[in-house]
C-alpha cells in the first residue's frame, strides 16, 4: 500500500514537472538518466555512450543533470534499475543495450510521463518508448574493403559476439566488400558469446592468428584482440571508439560510434517539450557512424578508395548491400541493382555466397 | 571441413599458455588437498589475486611485483578460511564457497576505475638458442617467464611432497591427523602454511591472466577457471605430475574449441566447455572401482575438521 502510494506520488511529481516544461529548466535541470550493459572503461560500446553522455552533458550545462549506473545485466537488474531511475524524478532514459527491450517496454507503461530511449531495440509498447540504432554495417563495409585490399594471407580473422542479425549483417556486409576486391578471400569466425570478455576475445584473437589471419575484426568491445594483435603482429580494426593507444603499430582505423548528434537532439527535444517516440536508423549520413583516423601503413590509394566508399555511402549514392547479392546456398537474396529492404536486414539470419562455416543457432 | 590450417605446433604452444592459470591454481589446490584440507575458493582466491595482482602492477609499473602482490593477496584471503576452519572449525564446504562468493564480490569493488587500464608488460623470455631450436623451440621455449615458473613449482611439489621429511609430515596430516597429532606434528600450523600456499599459487593463477594472458582487468575474468582447477585435482588424483598433465589436457581443450570455430568446423562450444568436468566424473567413477581404488584414493582426513583431543 505504502509503495503503491509512493509511485502514485512520484508519478504525479513526475507529471509536474513536465508540465512545467522549460520555464522550470532554470532551476530544476531536466534529469536524464543512462544505464549500460558495461564499464564506461570498456573502450568499446559503453565508452562510445559515456562520451556521447559527457558531451550532451558539456553542451546543456546546468540545464540537465545526467547520471548513469554501469554493469546492469540484461533482465531482471535491469527492470530494477529503471524503475529506481523513474521513481527518483529521472525525465528521460537511455538504455543503451538490445536485451533491455523488455524491461524497458515494462516500466514505460508504468511511468508515462518519463521518455525512454532504446538502442538497437525494436519492442514499442507504449508511446514513450523510442527506438535508435546505427548503420554499423556501413563502417564495416569500408573496414571489408581495407581488409580485403591489404590482407596477404587471404584470411580475414572476425571476432564475433552473438549470432544475432545485427552482427550477421555486419559479417556479411564486411565479407561482400572484402570480396569485392579480393575474390579469393576467407573470413574465419569465432563466436565468443559475450559482448565484453576480454579473456576469451583474447584467446580467440590467437586462435584466429594461428589459423593464419593476418587482419583482425572485432563485434566485441574490448581493447583485448587488439593488444593481442600488437603481440603478434597481425593488423587490426577497432571497435566503437578510437583504440589506436592500445596497439599504435597495428590498429588501421575504428568504426566509432558517434552518439552525441543524436543524444544533443532527442535531450533538445524534451527540453523543449516536443519529444516524441520515433525509431530511427542513423548512419554515416547523419556522422553517427564515424572512422577513426587511418593508419598509414594504409596505403594510400586504398585510403582514396575507402574515403571515397564513405562519401558515397554518405550523400546516398551507394548503399552496402546493393545486389546481386545471393544467399549462402545460392538462392537469390537481391537481384541486380535492388537495395536490401531494412526489415531484411533487421532479421538477418543468413550469410552471403562465398562465406564458409555455418551460423550456430 | 578445412584441416589443413591447423598447424599441431602453435596449438601445443598456445595449450601451455592456457594451461598455466589452472596449473598454478590447481597445484596449489592439491597441496591443500594432500594436508587434509578442502578449500573450495578457488575462484575466489584467483579473481583477488587477479586484481590485487592487476592494481600493484598498474601502480608500480612491474608486473613482477604485481605477481608477488597477487600471491600475497590470495594468500591473506585464504588466511580467513584458514581461521574460520582451523581455529574455529567451520564447515570446510561451507566456507570455501562462501570465499568464492566473497572474493568475486570483492575483486569487482577493488576493480573499480580499473578497467580498459593497460598493465605493464612482462616480456617473453628469450632463451637464445633454444628457442630456435626446430619443433620444440616454438613449443617450448618461446613463452613468458611465468610458464616455466609453473613448471618449476609443479617439480618442486612433487620433490617435497615425495622426498622431504616436511613433506611427508605433510601427507601424514592429510592421511590421517589424529595419528600425526599423536606423533607430535603440529596439524593445525601445517594446514594453515598449505592453505596459504594454496591461496598464493592461486592468486598468482588470477594475476596470469590479467597480467599475461589478456592483459586487463575485467570483473569475473577468471570465469570458471578456479573450479576446473579444483576439478583437475580429483582428476590427477592428488599426484603433481599428473594434475600437470591434467592441466595441459583441460587447457588444449579450451584452445582447440576456439581453433575449431576459427577453422569453421561446427562444435557446439557448449559440449567442449563442459568436457572437463565430465572427464572428472568419469575419473572419480574409475576411481571408487574395483582395484584402481586404493593407489588412487583421497587423502584419509581429507575435509574433515581436527579436533586436538587429549
Amino acid at each position: 500500500m505504502k509503495r503503491r502510494t509512493l509511485i502514485a506520488t512520484s508519478a504525479l511529481a513526475l507529471g509536474l514537472s513536465a508540465l512545467g516544461g522549460a520555464a522550470m529548466a532554470q532551476d530544476d535541470p531536466l534529469k536524464v538518466g543512462f544505464i549500460y550493459i558495461g564499464p564506461p572503461g570498456d573502450f568499446g560500446w559503453t565508452y562510445a555512450h559515456d562520451q556521447a553522455r559527457l558531451a550532451a552533458q558539456e553542451h546543456f550545462g546546468d540545464a540537465v543533470e545526467t547520471s548513469y549506473v554501469e554493469n546492469v545485466p540484461e533482465g531482471p537488474d535491469a527492470e530494477r534499475i529503471l524503475t529506481q531511475m523513474a521513481l527518483s524524478g529521472t525525465d528521460m532514459i537511455f538504455a543503451t543495450s538490445f536485451g533491455y527491450g523488455p524491461a524497458v517496454n515494462a516500466v514505460a507503461e508504468r511511468f508515462p510521463d518519463v521518455a525512454f530511449e532504446h538502442a538497437t531495440g525494436y519492442q514499442q509498447e507504449s508511446p514513450n518508448v523510442s527506438l535508435y540504432n546505427a548503420r554499423f554495417y556501413e563502417g564495416r563495409a569500408v573496414i571489408g574493403h581495407i581488409a580485403g585490399r591489404m590482407t596477404e594471407t587471404d584470411t580475414i580473422g572476425y571476432i564475433a559476439s552473438f549470432p544475432i542479425p545485427e552482427v550477421i549483417m555486419g559479417i556479411n556486409s564486411a565479407y561482400l566488400h572484402a570480396r569485392a576486391v579480393n575474390p579469393d578471400v576467407r573470413f574465419r569466425v569465432v563466436w565468443a558469446y559475450s559482448w565484453f570478455d576480454p579473456a576469451q576475445e583474447a584467446a580467440a584473437a590467437e586462435a584466429l592468428i594461428d589459423q593464419g589471419a593476418d587482419i583482425l575484426m572485432q563485434h566485441t568491445d574490448s581493447t583485448a584482440p587488439l593488444q593481442v594483435a600488437q603481440d603478434r603482429g597481425a593488423l587490426a580494426f577497432g571497435q566503437a571508439s578510437d583504440m589506436t593507444e592500445f596497439a599504435p603499430d597495428v590498429h588501421l582505423t575504428a568504426i566509432i560510434d558517434n552518439w552525441t548528434p543524436y543524444y544533443i537532439e532527442r535531450i533538445q527535444a524534451r527540453l523543449d517539450g516536443e519529444w516524441e517516440a520515433q525509431n530511427v536508423w542513423h548512419g554515416i549520413p547523419e556522422d553517427e557512424v564515424t572512422f577513426a583516423p587511418f593508419n598509414d601503413r594504409i596505403p594510400d590509394d586504398v585510403q582514396a578508395e575507402a574515403e571515397e566508399m564513405i562519401e558515397s555511402i554518405r550523400t546516398g549514392e551507394y548503399h552496402p548491400f546493393t545486389g546481386p547479392i545471393n544467399r549462402q546456398d545460392g538462392s537469390a537474396w537481391l537481384e541486380d541493382g535492388e537495395v536490401a529492404p531494412d526489415s531484411d536486414l533487421l532479421g538477418m539470419n543468413f550469410y552471403v555466397e562465398g562465406m564458409s562455416g555455418e551460423i550456430p543457432e | 571441413m578445412d584441416f589443413s590450417s591447423f598447424n599441431p605446433m602453435v596449438l601445443a604452444a598456445a595449450l601451455m599458455v592456457a594451461a598455466t592459470p589452472i596449473l598454478l591454481a590447481a597445484i596449489g589446490e592439491l597441496v591443500v588437498e594432500r594436508s587434509g584440507v578442502l578449500n573450495l575458493g578457488v575462484e575466489g582466491m584467483m579473481i583477488t589475486g587477479a586484481v590485487v595482482g592487476f592494481t600493484a602492477a598498474v601502480t608500480t609499473g612491474n608486473p613482477y611485483l604485481g605477481m608477488l602482490a597477487a600471491m600475497a593477496g590470495g594468500a591473506a584471503l585464504s588466511l580467513i578460511f584458514g581461521v574460520l576452519t582451523q581455529l574455529l572449525k567451520a564447515n570446510q564446504v561451507a566456507s570455501g564457497l562462501a570465499l568464492t562468493l566473497f572474493g568475486l564480490g570483492f575483486s569487482a569493488l577493488l576493480g573499480q576505475g580499473y578497467a580498459g587500464v593497460v598493465p605493464p608488460r612482462t616480456a617473453k623470455l628469450d632463451l637464445g638458442l633454444l628457442s630456435d631450436i626446430p619443433v620444440l623451440g616454438p613449443i617450448l621455449f618461446r613463452h613468458d617467464p611465468m610458464v616455466y615458473v609453473s613448471v618449476a613449482i609443479v617439480v618442486a611439489v612433487w620433490f617435497w611432497l615425495t622426498y622431504t621429511r616436511s613433506g611427508r609430515i605433510l601427507r601424514a596430516v592429510g592421511e590421517n591427523h589424529d595419528a600425526a597429532h599423536a606423533l607430535g606434528y603440529r596439524v593445525l600450523r601445517v594446514r594453515i602454511l598449505a592453505i596459504m600456499f594454496g591461496g598464493a599459487c592461486a592468486g598468482m593463477g588470477g594475476a596470469y591472466l590479467s597480467l599475461i594472458r589478456v592483459p586487463q582487468w575485467t570483473e569475473g575474468m577468471t570465469a570458471g577457471i578456479g573450479w576446473i582447477a579444483l576439478a583437475l585435482v580429483v582428476f590427477a588424483s592428488w599426484r603433481p605430475v599428473r594434475a600437470m598433465l591434467g592441466a595441459y589436457l583441460f587447457g588444449g581443450i579450451l584452445v582447440l574449441q576456439l581453433n575449431l570455430q576459427a577453422a569453421g568446423i561446427r562444435i557446439p562450444a557448449e559440449y567442449l566447455a563442459m568436457s572437463p568436468y565430465l572427464i572428472t566424473i568419469l575419473v572419480l567413477v574409475i576411481m571408487s572401482s574395483g582395484r584402481a581404488r586404493k593407489s588412487l584414493a583421497a587423502p584419509g582426513s581429507l575435509g574433515k575438521p581436527f579436533h586436538a583431543a587429549g
